[in-house]
């Protein structure tokens, strides 16, 4: 059982790692998918939202880790 | 049926650049059990491994075909954005200096005291934990392994390419780690890691953008597009955090 929770744990921390980094991309995600609900006459905005959105948290992840 | 090397290339080579980072990760583990136990306890836990992985494969396999192709892409896009991103951000700040790089003979003494001090305390049960500490590396870094290729290869039937890709990487790093007998300290993991992190997390977009009903301009070869936007961003990162004495030394 022990070896079951502590893959779980690991597959669990294949995809998050920091919590506020996943947490960030959820949200761009979330956010893409609103604008893709809301303005289906532009499917790109939603694209632009993605992209973007990734970018910059990925940016602003590390360079605040690197302010500290 | 052709499929164009645009979207083959880059499936197959990420494919085959994370799986040797993950070959090399279980390597290190498989070899500090071979080295306190002797290669039967861990061969035989790498052995399992591997057949836990074939299993896994053929049961999840087959139910992908009955997920619809848009909830197939975004769930595995979302997925793949997450862990992409993660390998590029830890790239990132180890290159940096923020965290350390990881270092595989590092990673091996520490896997070989840390049996060696359950050795005194299990005696002759250690056979046992030394193959089940093979066993979950090669199940863990496996599950890495299997989810990079359907995550790239899904969906656009390169499940092929990306498995011959990821295959490739794991018996180029067994042929060698089986010739040298040592960790594998030399591979450029970081360069490896901040190369595969922008080619996953480009594919995460597109496939997040696809499951979202995104018409990407000029289809595949956005990928590409993705990939150079996130390699400028990542570089320009590194950049400013880059202390002066670094770059320097650089």
């Amino acid at each position: 059982m022990k070896i079951l929770i502590s893959i779980f744990r690991e597959l669990a921390g294949l995809f998050i790692d920091d919590g506020l980094f996943a947490l960030a991309l959820s949200v761009v995600v979330v956010l893409a998918a609103i604008v893709a609900a809301i303005a289906p006459a532009v499917p790109i905005a939603a694209g632009v939202v993605l992209l973007v959105g990734c970018l910059g948290v990925l940016l602003g992840n590390v360079t605040k880790l690197y302010s500290r | 049926m052709t499929i164009a090397w645009t979207s083959v290339a880059p499936a197959v080579s990420a494919a085959f650049l994370s799986s040797l980072v993950e070959a090399v990760e279980a390597l290190t583990i498989v070899l500090s059990v071979a080295t306190v136990r002797g290669w039967r306890p861990a061969g035989l836990g790498a052995l399992a491994g591997m057949v836990s992985l074939a299993l896994i494969v053929l049961t999840l396999g087959p139910l992908l075909d009955h997920i619809p192709l848009h909830a197939l892409q975004l769930v595995i896009g979302v997925l793949l954005l997450l862990f992409g991103m993660r390998w590029l951000r830890k790239a990132i700040l180890r290159a940096a200096g923020i965290i350390p790089l990881h270092d595989e003979a590092l990673a091996f003494a520490t896997g070989t005291a840390a049996l060696r001090e359950q050795e005194r305390h299990h005696g002759a049960r250690l056979d046992w934990l030394a193959g089940l500490a093979s066993y979950k590396a090669i199940v863990l870094e496996g599950l890495e392994v299997v989810f990079v290729v359907i995550a790239v290869g899904a969906g656009r039937g390169l499940l092929v390419p990306a498995s011959i890709g990821a295959l490739a990487a794991c018996v180029l790093v067994a042929a060698v780690g089986f010739a040298v007998h040592r960790p594998l300290a030399r591979v450029p993991e970081n360069a490896l890691k901040f190369t595969v992190g922008v080619m996953l997390s480009s594919f995460g977009v597109f496939w997040t953008g696809e499951g979202l009903g995104v018409p990407w301009p000029g289809e595949d070869l956005a990928i590409l597009g993705f990939a150079a936007l996130f390699l400028i961003v990542a570089v320009a990162a590194l950049r400013l955090m880059r202390s002066p004495a670094q770059q320097a030394i650089s």
